[in-house]
């Protein structure tokens, strides 16, 4: 919902009557639809995952507005984790630990929260290989990395020069780069300049995001462009590899009430972007060295702690100094969505407020390059004539196009957002081939391997942004949803409604096949470099610099060592350091203190976590454990005696009566 | 205490483990009738990587063929996988072969696998007592609901007559291997 706020008013302005006409008309035919569905076809039995058996695929499901990411199974819509990436979370320690607080260190400092859209596995040969899944912020512009042998954010990386980092991460097809453009044109460099200067002072930025062997991201390189709306993008696989698309709005560049004169132009554009011609001019020196200012955090899995770097130059490439880097491609009605079938030949322009679809083709853009047939220049790029690359348009499929996947087997699926659905047409013949209604408001929509060369086409998944009367009602407040489809067959079939958190933006999917042989189990101690570790109980004790304290702890099932500390006094900063000694699947400890001004520790077996705790007040302070470890989880627990400031009770640590730990 | 070794022990433990673990992880299929017996306990998960549990500690050590056997005519095997922690108190072979003749092979029979079951629950306390945690003339609850007595001598433990051979540390509690088989009285 949050990413159309534009387009729902506009629409209301437009068509008062006739939208509410079309809710009421969606909202009947749906129910239908899905009684019939379910009970006719036997949906229950296709959704179902019997008690221990697996999910055939993980689905990623962004958590939008929330910043985390939800990891689901299919067929059934099960959740399995939700992983926080740009939002802190408590439950976890994520954000409030000290290891995990520089990974959501920005340029504007510590930021807590950001909006999550596009989740995009890495890919190998254009195919989704499993290691890492990235995801953008799009508030507070950044790029996230997701290791999936862990399902833990390893690395953030800022992009700077942006405003907005919506057409974002979406992979080359050997996870080369991931590209980074702006939604929100700026200045660039960030100046104080009066609004109304927006078509004169302002740029759009396009950010090349490498990622090296071991997934570490570094931004190779920013293309500086006019100040357009750049929407969202993909790149090119097989014959159009080298390249990516990025579509545009408010090519009329203003700077308010976009919802009415962003929509002014028949056509905007998709910038087409040879990402290896600008590889050359790298290498060549063509590039400007920018002053910029961008956090690069790295989560070491060795040290459990993350480190953030600040970084303070890009290069960035102009098209005037760079011929042939960037062409624009005439696309009507303010494209949204911009997909390339699995063949890289046709690239799908996903008109937001047209009734149809347009396609490119990919051959004839370079044809028309090649023979320099261009309509006109803007800001010195090559505006290629619409008639010279069209490849064909899927007529009357529905209202609002938004996004496109494929199946694999000659088929795509575009959701069409006023409308409410999925429609199936048929690449190549551009016909329309089967329409399902989605309950209600789709936006993205995803086929496991969709957007690769190798897509799996057994299921779709619709990610809705209203839910309305769909489950039971809870306040205002409702879910978001996810709707399964079956399309194996030549109609779409609906299985399965699920709720998600926060907005199921975009998702993504894998065969878990790719996943599961690799994700551990848990760290292996000896493997610990932590600097505050502690490898064994008879290394823990508590020591002073000042006010500082620092508690070496351990836990094992089922104590703390040590569990009675007395020497800490009020207005001290103390630091538990505690080390998790279980090396066992499945067995975290979590960590509680009375009155801590933040949340928990939650540690996996083998790993170190910091709690800063800064007692106000004299007293005797309990702390437990907070992960139910076994039958005597309860008797984890501890006390900490806080004395007066004044006082000179020497520092005691110990566990069991007998057996002092000092 | 000395340390006593149970472990040329992890061949021997997968081959065993592997023959009793089904196959898990395959893919959705057509809803099966989860009523029936054929469940799968926390025993057979997969897992060569964590440390051993008390299960697999035993079934590690050739000197326990016989303890194993009995946990497993006894179905306990799930027991003593789980999150814990248990004290179990394993009596060796030859302290079942010191049992009077045909003892160990009623015992083994289907129609008594309730007393079976007793009788190892009687060498398994909830906790984790090791060390000087089992202290002269304490009173250890074990899982049959009986109180046993502990006797500690110097380093020389007995809990309810059987002696302390050594000790094996396990991920969910804690070994005692035992030079008798307790029996309740």
């Amino acid at each position: 919902m949050k990413s159309h706020q534009g387009l729902l008013p506009f629409l209301s302005f437009l068509f008062t009557a006739a939208g509410l006409f079309l809710v009421s008309s969606c909202g009947n035919q749906g129910s239908t639809t899905q009684q019939q569905g379910a009970l006719g076809n036997d949906a229950a039995s296709q959704v179902y995952v019997a008690p221990g058996e697996y999910d055939e695929f993980y689905a990623f499901m962004s958590g939008g507005f929330s910043g985390q990411i939800g990891v689901h199974g299919l067929p059934s819509g099960r959740l399995f984790k939700v992983i926080p990436v740009f939002s802190v979370d408590a439950e976890k320690g994520y954000g409030f630990n000290e290891e995990t607080k520089p990974m959501l260190n920005t340029s504007h400092g510590f930021v807590p929260w950001d909006d999550s859209h596009h989740p995009e596995l890495s890919q190998t040969n254009g195919e989704t290989d499993g290691r890492w899944i990235f995801i953008n912020g799009n508030n507070t512009p950044r790029i996230a990395r997701i290791d999936l042998t862990t399902f833990e954010t390893a690395e953030i990386i800022e992009i700077p020069n942006s405003g907005g980092n919506h057409s974002s991460p979406f992979t080359t097809e050997n996870t080369e780069y991931i590209v980074a453009g702006t939604r929100f044109s700026v200045p660039v460099p960030q100046s104080d300049v009066a609004i109304n200067s927006y078509a004169e002072t302002f740029n759009g930025m396009l950010t090349y995001v490498s990622v090296g062997d071991e997934g570490e991201m570094d931004i190779a390189f920013q293309i500086l462009l006019p100040a357009f709306d750049y929407d969202l993008a993909h790149s090119g696989k097989g014959k159009s590899h080298g390249w990516t698309f990025f579509t545009t709005y408010n090519t009329e560049q203003k700077n308010t009430l976009l919802e009415v004169t962003a929509s002014q132009n028949d056509k905007d554009f998709i910038a087409a972007i040879n990402w290896k011609k600008a590889e050359e001019y790298i290498q060549q020196g063509k590039f400007k060295e920018m002053p910029a200012n961008w956090a690069h955090n790295v989560y070491n899995e060795k040290t459990h702690t993350a480190t953030s770097t600040m970084k303070k130059k890009v290069k960035v490439l102009t098209p005037e100094d760079c011929p042939g880097l960037v062409y624009f491609l005439p696309t009507p009605k303010s494209p949204h969505g911009v997909d390339v079938d699995p063949t890289g030949e046709y690239i799908v322009g996903n008109g937001k407020l047209s009734a149809d679809l347009t396609v490119h083709s990919f051959t004839k853009m370079i044809a028309a390059i090649e023979a320099g047939s261009f309509e006109t220049t803007v800001a010195g790029i090559p505006v290629l004539k619409f008639e010279d690359v069209v490849a064909g348009v899927v007529k009357d499929a529905g209202l609002g196009p938004l996004h496109t996947e494929f199946d694999g087997k000659g088929n795509a699926y575009t959701s069409f957002f006023i409308t409410s659905e999925v429609v199936k047409w048929k690449v190549g013949t551009w016909e329309v081939l089967d329409k399902a209604s989605t309950f209600y408001s789709i936006g993205h929509l995803m086929i496991p391997g969709g957007d690769s060369k190798k897509p799996d086409g057994k299921y779709l998944v619709a990610l809705n942004k209203i839910t309305k009367d769909r489950y039971l009602p809870t306040g205002p407040e409702l879910c978001h949803s996810a709707q399964l489809y079956d399309i194996s067959g030549d109609k779409m079939k609906l299985l399965l409604d699920f709720p998600t958190i926060g907005e199921p933006h975009y998702a993504q999917g894998i065969s878990a096949d790719k996943i599961v042989p690799n994700v551990k189990k848990f760290y292996p101690l000896e493997e610990n470099e932590h600097p505050y570790r502690t490898m064994g109980e008879k290394d823990t004790r508590v020591e002073r610099d000042g006010k500082n304290v620092h508690i070496y702890m351990t836990s094992i099932r089922s104590h703390f060592a040590p569990d009675n500390i007395e020497g800490v006094k009020v207005g001290d900063k103390v630091y538990l350091h505690l080390t998790n000694l279980e090396q066992d699947w499945d067995v975290p400890h979590g960590l509680a203190v009375m009155g801590a001004n933040t949340g928990e520790l939650l540690v996996m077996p083998g790993q170190t976590e910091t709690m800063v705790w800064e007692p106000k007040s004299e007293g005797v302070i309990p702390f437990y454990c907070t992960d139910f470890c076994s039958a005597l989880h309860q008797e984890m627990q501890g006390y900490i005696r806080v004395s007066p400031r004044s006082s000179n009770i020497a520092l005691k640590w110990s566990l069991g009566e007998e057996e002092p730990v000092q | 205490m000395k340390a006593f070794h149970l472990f040329p022990i992890i061949f021997s433990m997968v081959l065993v483990l592997g023959a009793c673990t089904q196959d898990t992880g395959s893919t959705a299929s057509a809803p099966t009738d989860t009523a029936s017996a054929d469940v799968k306990g926390q025993s057979t998960v997969q897992d060569d990587l964590s440390s051993k549990n008390v299960l697999q500690v035993a079934i590690g050590s050739k000197d326990h063929t016989t303890l194993v056997a009995a946990v497993q005519a006894a179905g306990l095997e799930d027991v003593l996988v789980n999150a814990g922690p248990l004290t179990v108190f394993a009596p060796t072979n030859a302290a079942f072969d010191a049992l009077p003749a045909g003892t160990v092979e009623d015992l083994l029979k289907p129609e008594n696998k309730s007393k079976l079951a007793g009788i190892i629950k009687y060498h398994a306390a909830p906790g984790n007592y090791q060390g000087k945690l089992l202290k002269d003339g304490m009173m250890l609850y074990q899982a049959s609901g009986h109180y046993v007595k502990v006797v500690r001598d110097g380093d020389n433990v007995t809990v309810d007559g059987a002696k302390i051979l050594g000790t094996v540390q396990a991920s969910n509690g804690v070994v005692h291997v035992v030079d008798k088989v307790m029996l309740p009285h």
